[in-house]
C-alpha cells in the first residue's frame, strides 16, 4: 500500500474508532485530556507503523492495545518519580483496571458517559459543541474550525479550555442517574440539534447549508439513538434531523442561494431521509407519553414531508402541534413560526396579527427572521410600500451572504 | 457521500438456501455494529432469481424473460446502503464483514441528484413531481 493510500486508511479507521477509543481509555485516566493524548499517540504510532508493516487485521484493536500500553508506560514513570504514597496506591489501582479493561461492553457504555461529559453543562455551549465534534465526531481542529468559520487557534484553545473545566470540575465518567438525567440528555440533545442546524442554516459565511456539519449531527443522532434505544425524545430528534435534512439538496438554488420551503422541489427530497425519519418519528410515539420540543418539530417537518404541495399541506394540525410546541417552551421563535403556520391555515389577517403581537418581544430583537415574516405577510396582503421596507430591515439584521441577497431581492420586487 | 454496497448471489442463495445459524449471527452483529455507528441508512437480502423477472426492451416490444437466471456471481443476493464521510470509510467498514470464500463485494458510490446536472430537466423533475402527488393521494 502507498504512504498516502495508508494515510487514507488511518484516518478513515480513526473516524470510525477514535470515539470509542477515548471513550474507554477515560475510563481508565479518568481525565479526558489525557486520554485524547494517548489517543493520539497511538495514532501517531499507526502513521509510523502501518505503512511499514501494513495495516492491522483489526485496526480498533491495535489502537486501543497500543494507546493502553502508552498510558500504562506513563503511569509508571510518573509513579516512579512522584514516590507519593497516595499517588502509587491509587495509580496501581489504576494500572489494574487497565488489566480489566478488555469488556468490550464496557465500550458502548463508555461512549455513552463520554456524550455526557463532552456536553456537560458546566462547559459553554461552544466548547460543548467543538469537544463533541472533536471527540465524538473525531474531527480535526482544522475541520471543527472551517465549519464555524473562526480561527483554528480559537478551536483549540476551546478545546484545550473545555478539558481544563471538565478536570476542574471533576465532572465525573457517568451516564446521570434517573433525576438528573432528563436535564442532562437535553443538554446532549441541544448540542447535536446546535451542529446540525449550523450546517442547515448556517449564521455567517457565504455558504447557505453545509451538508457535512449536517451528516456530522445525523451521525451522532443516530449513534445516540442506539446508545439510548428507549428514550422517546432522541428518536424525536432523530425523526426532527432526517425530515429536514431529506429537504437538504432542495434547500440550494443552482446558485447556492437559498430556496424557501414553498419554492422547493419536492422531487428533490430524499424519501430514503424521509423514511427514515417518519420511522424514528414513529418510535418517539410509541416511546413518549407526551412528544418533547424535538418530537414536535419533527411531527411538523413530517406534515410537510408528506405533504404534496404547499397548499395541500395539513396547516390546521401544523398550527395544532405549534400550539402544543409553544406551550412546551414558551420560545417567541416558535410563536414567529405558529403565525406563519396560521397565516397557511386562516389566512394572513390572523397571521399579521400574531406576528404584531411579538414586535415588542425582547428576545426576538434583531432577530431578521421578525422583519422578514412580516414582510411576507404584508406582501400577501398587498401592502407592498410597507413589506419592502421590512425586507430591507431584515436584510440589515441578517448574517449569511446569500439569505441576505435573497431579502433584499424580495425588497427590490416590492415595487 | 452515499455508498450502495452489493452482495452477488451464490449457488446456495439461488437455491432459496438460508445462512447457517453462525452465518446469521455474524452478520447480525455486524449490522448492528453498522447501525450503532450511525452508517448503515438500509439494507436487505433479495429472494432468489427463480422468483424474479427480467424486461428485454427492444423498440416497442417487451418481451418477459422468467427467472432463474444462470451465472449466480452476477447476481445480487442483497445490498446495503451506507452514509460515510468518505470512500476510504466505507472501505474500512466493508473489510470489516463477515465474508469468506473468495466472494466479491462490490461498494459503489451512489449518485446524488446534483451529479446529473442538466440531463435532469425542469420537466422532467416536473413529471416525477406529478407522479409523487399521485402516490401520496392514494396513500
Amino acid at each position: 500500500m502507498s504512504p498516502t493510500a495508508t494515510q487514507r486508511t488511518i484516518d478513515a479507521v480513526w473516524r470510525i474508532e477514535s470515539a470509542r477509543l477515548i471513550a474507554g481509555l477515560t475510563r481508565i485516566v479518568r481525565d479526558v485530556a489525557v486520554a485524547e493524548d494517548l489517543a493520539q499517540d497511538a495514532l501517531v504510532a499507526a502513521l509510523e507503523q502501518w505503512p511499514r508493516d501494513g495495516v492491522p487485521d483489526n485496526p480498533g484493536a491495535w489502537l486501543m492495545a497500543t494507546a493502553r500500553r502508552r498510558g500504562i508506560d506513563a503511569l509508571r514513570r510518573r509513579v516512579t518519580l512522584e514516590r507519593k504514597q497516595e499517588l502509587i496506591a491509587r495509580e496501581l489501582q489504576t494500572l489494574q483496571q487497565l488489566d480489566l479493561a478488555d469488556q468490550v461492553d464496557e465500550l458502548e457504555d463508555d461512549l455513552l458517559r463520554l456524550i455526557f461529559m463532552t456536553c456537560h453543562p458546566v462547559l459553554s455551549r461552544d466548547a460543548r459543541v467543538a469537544l463533541t465534534l472533536r471527540l465524538l465526531g473525531g474531527l480535526s481542529t482544522p475541520e471543527i474550525a472551517h465549519a464555524f468559520l473562526v480561527s483554528e487557534g480559537t478551536v483549540a484553545q476551546r478545546i484545550v479550555r473545555a478539558k481544563r473545566t471538565l478536570g476542574e470540575a471533576r465532572v465525573p465518567f457517568e451516564v446521570p442517574g434517573r433525576d438528573e438525567l432528563a436535564g442532562r440528555l437535553s443538554a446532549v440533545l441541544e448540542v447535536i440539534y446546535l451542529i446540525f442546524n449550523e450546517g442547515y442554516a448556517a449564521t455567517g459565511g457565504e455558504q447557505w447549508t453545509r451538508p457535512a456539519l449536517c451528516a456530522d449531527a445525523l451521525r451522532l443522532a443516530r449513534v445516540l439513538a442506539g446508545l439510548l434505544p428507549r428514550e422517546g425524545e432522541v428518536h424525536g430528534l432523530l425523526a426532527l434531523l432526517e425530515l429536514q435534512a431529506s429537504r437538504l439538496r432542495a434547500r440550494v438554488g443552482p446558485r447556492g442561494e437559498p430556496v424557501l420551503l414553498a419554492d422547493q422541489d419536492r422531487a428533490r427530497w430524499d424519501q430514503l431521509l424521509v423514511q427514515r425519519g417518519l420511522a424514528a418519528l414513529g418510535r418517539a410515539e410509541a416511546l413518549s407519553g407526551a412528544l418533547g420540543p424535538y418530537a414536535l418539530q419533527a411531527a411538523i417537518a413530517a406534515c410537510h414531508a408528506r405533504a404534496p404541495s404547499v397548499e395541500r399541506t395539513d396547516w390546521p394540525r401544523i398550527v395544532a402541534l405549534y400550539d402544543a410546541l409553544a406551550a412546551l417552551t414558551g420560545s417567541p421563535v416558535v410563536e414567529l413560526n405558529r403565525a406563519v403556520a396560521v397565516t397557511m391555515a386562516f389566512g394572513p389577517e390572523a397571521g399579521l396579527e400574531l406576528v404584531d403581537a411579538l414586535a415588542e418581544e425582547p428576545a426576538l430583537r434583531g432577530y431578521h427572521l421578525l422583519p422578514s415574516v412580516r414582510a411576507d405577510l404584508l406582501v400577501r396582503l398587498g401592502r407592498t410600500a410597507e413589506a419592502r421596507a421590512e425586507f430591507e430591515r431584515a436584510a440589515g439584521q441578517c448574517a449569511n451572504g446569500p439569505e441576505r441577497e435573497l431579502l433584499l431581492a424580495r425588497a427590490a420586487a416590492c415595487a | 457521500m452515499r455508498f450502495m454496497v452489493i452482495v452477488p448471489a451464490s449457488p446456495e442463495s439461488e437455491a432459496g438456501a438460508m445462512p447457517s445459524t453462525a452465518e446469521l449471527e455474524a452478520m447480525t452483529k455486524y449490522n448492528e455494529e453498522l447501525v450503532k455507528a450511525g452508517v448503515m441508512l438500509a439494507g436487505d437480502g433479495l429472494h432468489p432469481s427463480s422468483k424474479g423477472l427480467r424486461v428485454r426492451f427492444d423498440g416497442r416490444d417487451r418481451t418477459v424473460i422468467d427467472g432463474p437466471f444462470t451465472e449466480a456471481k452476477e447476481l445480487i443476493a442483497g445490498f446495503w446502503i451506507w452514509e460515510c464521510a468518505s470512500r476510504d470509510e466505507a472501505l474500512e467498514w466493508l473489510k470489516r464483514a463477515p465474508f469468506d470464500g473468495g466472494v466479491q463485494i462490490e461498494l459503489r458510490q451512489v449518485f446524488d441528484a446534483e451529479d446529473f446536472g442538466a440531463e435532469l430537466t425542469p420537466e422532467l423533475r416536473d413529471t416525477e413531481q406529478r407522479l409523487r402527488d399521485q402516490v401520496a393521494e392514494r396513500r
